[in-house]
């Protein structure tokens, strides 16, 4: 019973609510004989899709800067990557690396002008990515009309400026997840994606382990214990941002290759929101997080989902009980995180 | 010699003065010039921008003057003015639904809108009180997350399980609400419409109001300056009386008295409220709360009071916000109310920690003249209109951000300083 109490303690109430629904979803797919088959491939591709946009949490968290909300920054890097890569012609996996490989450094230069800023709010670094983000992802919104592309496939065909979706069907849409991808019964496995996902979940795991992430971690648990020790903690601040950067933009190319469009304009604002919300479900707190929530996480916030759209269309036939349930879980669960980050405390 | 001295001393207090003026109204004057220059790039008549900004300022103050009580009691931007602006539309659903016309529909939502902001402000300050040092981003997030429960509601419940048949409002499978009502069978214009008086009398009717009062402070000070100034008044108010006699178009902007009275009133009320024992307390609060807890003040419970009245009072500017617009967008009406309303306020001149009417009001002109006049602007710059309403947008989220980075910088400069010495 002990053990018992523990364990709901460390899972918390808005946890503890949110495995019951995704439970009782479950059990409802059952009962009206949803092809469950499909419903689980559905929820690893999607664990997949959104997988690495949700790691780029991880260092965010773990160098102290809390939950990264300013992560469109590094959307905004990937989606230039990517659209360079159509602009260069290029196709299938050559395509997919190419717009990682311009995206990584632009991230990288980014991210460090966006570290520095937050070493600057120490203390409001949410609220301020939070905007920051917004501010970057409607500025870039002129850039999207002024940048020069010829492509005919990004250029609108009349006037000036990107299309609000490229499709990426002729190029290298899906080449992630048909890589070797095959079917244990009805359940499709995408092989290429989980193991992109999963080679970078290991890339980080080391990272935490190597002498960089261990006195990152440092600075994050107690900043003025590790400032005391000779760590210098906005470095490793910025370390954490630069990379939670770079990692979101690689976090949209491996999106849209799956999702088979980029989305420009206005749609990375809210992005950094599932993200967020996913790592929380997964058991992060605001400064710990370990590679286990992220998987975690985002397979319950994208299982749940996945199952809401067919099940309230079984019940109701018309409302879109997915987008309302996305609605409150994700800021339930931030909320949640926030009360317990606070902890009813002066934040002095 | 010596006068020359004295001159020059003056001469250099003076500009020191208003050096100190430019830089501590810095963002004010950089949208002043921006607005400037905007309205002189869109080329657009004098009459349709005052026509649309009156508009605008009766529809939008109110939202942006309730603000300002968390502001003082220390608990920054409130983002949850969105949740007032639901419990709002709540109402208005409901009274669309009686088609309650006229004032008395407008009456009617206020009444019914009041407790449930009550309630809905209550449970916010109690969270924002378990996220101190957090309250704008709890505030925002639960913005959010409140809105994701009101679409729950109107979009799944209703007619569901909260049984309601109207096909003017209900979709036509009976579930869920429309996705715009149209208000015109009840509250549009209610209180607009109530007393209407063209711009020029109502400029004279204002000039007249401060020649009496700056009469009555010469009369009580004799000092000469306040004549002069009364004397002013008197003859801007004579010149638009007389304007009223003739064809122009101050005579063709209609002002809604009612809605600008309410306005005053508010204002009127955020000064009253820092004179009483409660508003000492928020001051108190504000300033420092351990401070304030240590003297006896219940910090938590006037923490939660100040966010029931912000609730309150936005609930009831967005009731003024629809009734002007005329038709409820059910599922967006709400969302970018906070957005707009804090880029206002900070327009203004306002910070996190400090905010007040004068700030609300000059920051609620700026903010919607840019609204009026970017599209154009941007399409006579760049030969394409998109790009002026990105720009607006950009504003928006950019004041906020820059506004509360270098309040948070400020914050840690002055820790920091504090900790060396």
């Amino acid at each position: 019973m002990k053990k018992f109490n523990k364990l709901l303690n460390r899972l918390g109430i808005a946890r503890i609510i949110i495995i019951l629904f995704f439970i009782a979803l479950c059990i409802l797919a059952v009962v009206i004989k949803l092809p469950i088959s499909m419903l689980l491939s559905e929820t690893i591709m999607r664990t997949g899709m959104y997988g690495i946009l949700v790691l780029a949490m991880v260092p965010g968290i773990i160098s102290g800067t809390g939950l990264n909300f300013g992560i469109p920054i590094g959307i905004i890097c990937g989606l230039v990557g990517g659209l360079y890569s159509i602009e260069f012609n290029l196709n299938g996996f050559t395509g997919f690396f190419t717009a990682v490989a311009i995206s990584i450094p632009l991230a990288a230069a980014i991210g460090y002008g966006y570290g520095l800023l937050i070493n600057k709010v120490k203390g409001s670094e949410m609220m301020v990515g939070t905007y920051m983000g917004f501010s970057a992802v409607s500025l870039m919104c002129i850039g999207w009309l002024l940048i020069p592309f010829n492509s005919p496939a990004i250029k609108w065909p009349i006037g000036k400026g990107v299309r609000v979706t490229i499709s990426l069907s002729e190029r290298y849409a899906k080449v992630l997840n048909n890589f070797m991808n095959f079917k244990i019964g009805e359940v499709e496995i995408p092989t290429g994606l989980i193991l992109f996902l999963f080679i970078n979940c290991l890339f980080m795991w080391i990272f935490l382990r190597s002498k960089s992430g261990v006195t990152m971690k440092a600075a994050g648990d107690n900043p003025k214990f590790a400032e005391a020790s000779g760590i210098n903690v906005d470095k490793c601040r910025l370390r954490g941002i630069i990379l939670s950067t770079v990692l979101g933009a690689v976090g949209i190319i491996v999106y849209a290759q799956s999702y088979g469009f980029y989305q420009l304009y206005q749609s990375p604002m809210m992005m950094g929101f599932p993200a967020v919300a996913s790592i929380l479900i997964g058991g992060a707190s605001t400064n710990d997080a370990k590679i286990s929530h992220v998987l975690v996480g985002t397979f319950l916030f994208q299982g749940l989902l996945v199952m809401a759209l067919p099940i309230t269309n079984e019940i109701v036939k018309e409302g879109d009980l997915s987008e309302i349930v996305r609605i409150i879980v994700s800021n339930g669960i931030i909320l949640y995180a926030l009360t317990k980050a606070g902890g009813g405390e002066e934040c002095e | 010699m010596s006068k020359t001295k004295i001159s020059v001393n003056k001469k250099s207090e003076m500009a020191a003065k208003i050096n100190k003026i430019l830089f501590d109204n810095m963002v004010t004057i950089l949208f002043i010039v921006l607005c400037i220059i905007e309205i002189i790039l869109s080329g657009q008549s004098a009459y349709f921008i005052l026509n649309e900004l009156v508009a605008r300022i009766a529809r939008n103050s109110f939202l942006v003057l309730s603000l300002i009580i968390p502001v003082i009691a220390g608990m920054g931007l409130n983002f949850g003015i969105v949740i007032g602006a639901m419990a709002a539309q709540a109402a208005i659903i409901a009274v669309a639904h009686w088609q309650i016309k006229g004032i008395l529909g407008f009456l009617l939502c206020i009444l019914l809108s009041t407790p449930l902001a009550i309630l809905l402000g209550y449970i916010t300050g109690k969270l924002l009180n378990k996220t101190k040092g957090q309250e704008m981003i709890a505030s925002m997030i639960f913005g959010f997350f409140a809105n994701g429960i009101y679409q729950l509601i109107f979009l799944l419940l209703i007619g569901t399980i909260i049984p309601m048949k109207d096909p003017v409002i209900v979709l036509s499978s009976g579930v869920g609400i429309k996705n715009t009502i149209d208000l015109s069978g009840s509250i549009k214009y209610s209180l607009d419409n109530l007393i209407k008086l063209p711009l020029s009398i109502t400029l004279a009717i204002i000039c007249f109001g401060f020649m009496v009062y700056y009469l009555w402070k010469y009369i009580k000070k004799r000092e000469k300056k306040n004549l002069f100034v009364s004397l002013l008044f008197i003859i801007a108010g004579g010149c638009f009386a007389v304007i009223y006699n003739y064809e122009f178009m101050l005579n063709k902007i209609n002002v809604p008295i009612a809605t600008m009275l309410l306005i005053l009133a508010l204002c009127f009320f955020n000064n009253f409220i820092c004179s009483t024992k409660l508003g000492q307390n928020f001051k108190a609060v504000g300033q420092n709360m351990h401070i304030a807890g240590v003297s006896g003040i219940n910090v938590d419970k006037v923490r939660v009071n100040a966010i029931i009245i912000s609730t309150v009072l936005a609930a009831w500017g967005q009731l003024i916000f629809l009734q002007n617009i005329g038709t409820l967008n059910t599922y967006g009406s709400h969302e970018q109310v906070g957005m707009f309303a804090i880029a206002s306020l900070l327009i203004g001149g306002a910070t996190v920690t400090n905010a007040d009417n004068k700030q609300a009001i000059i920051g609620t002109i700026l903010f919607h003249t840019m609204f009026i006049v970017s599209p154009m602007a941007g399409k006579n710059l760049f030969g394409n209109a998109q790009i002026g309403e990105y720009f607006r947008v950009f504003v928006v989220y950019g004041v906020i951000g820059v506004s509360l980075g270098l309040h948070a910088w400020k914050n840690q400069y002055e820790k920091n300083k504090l900790m060396k010495q």
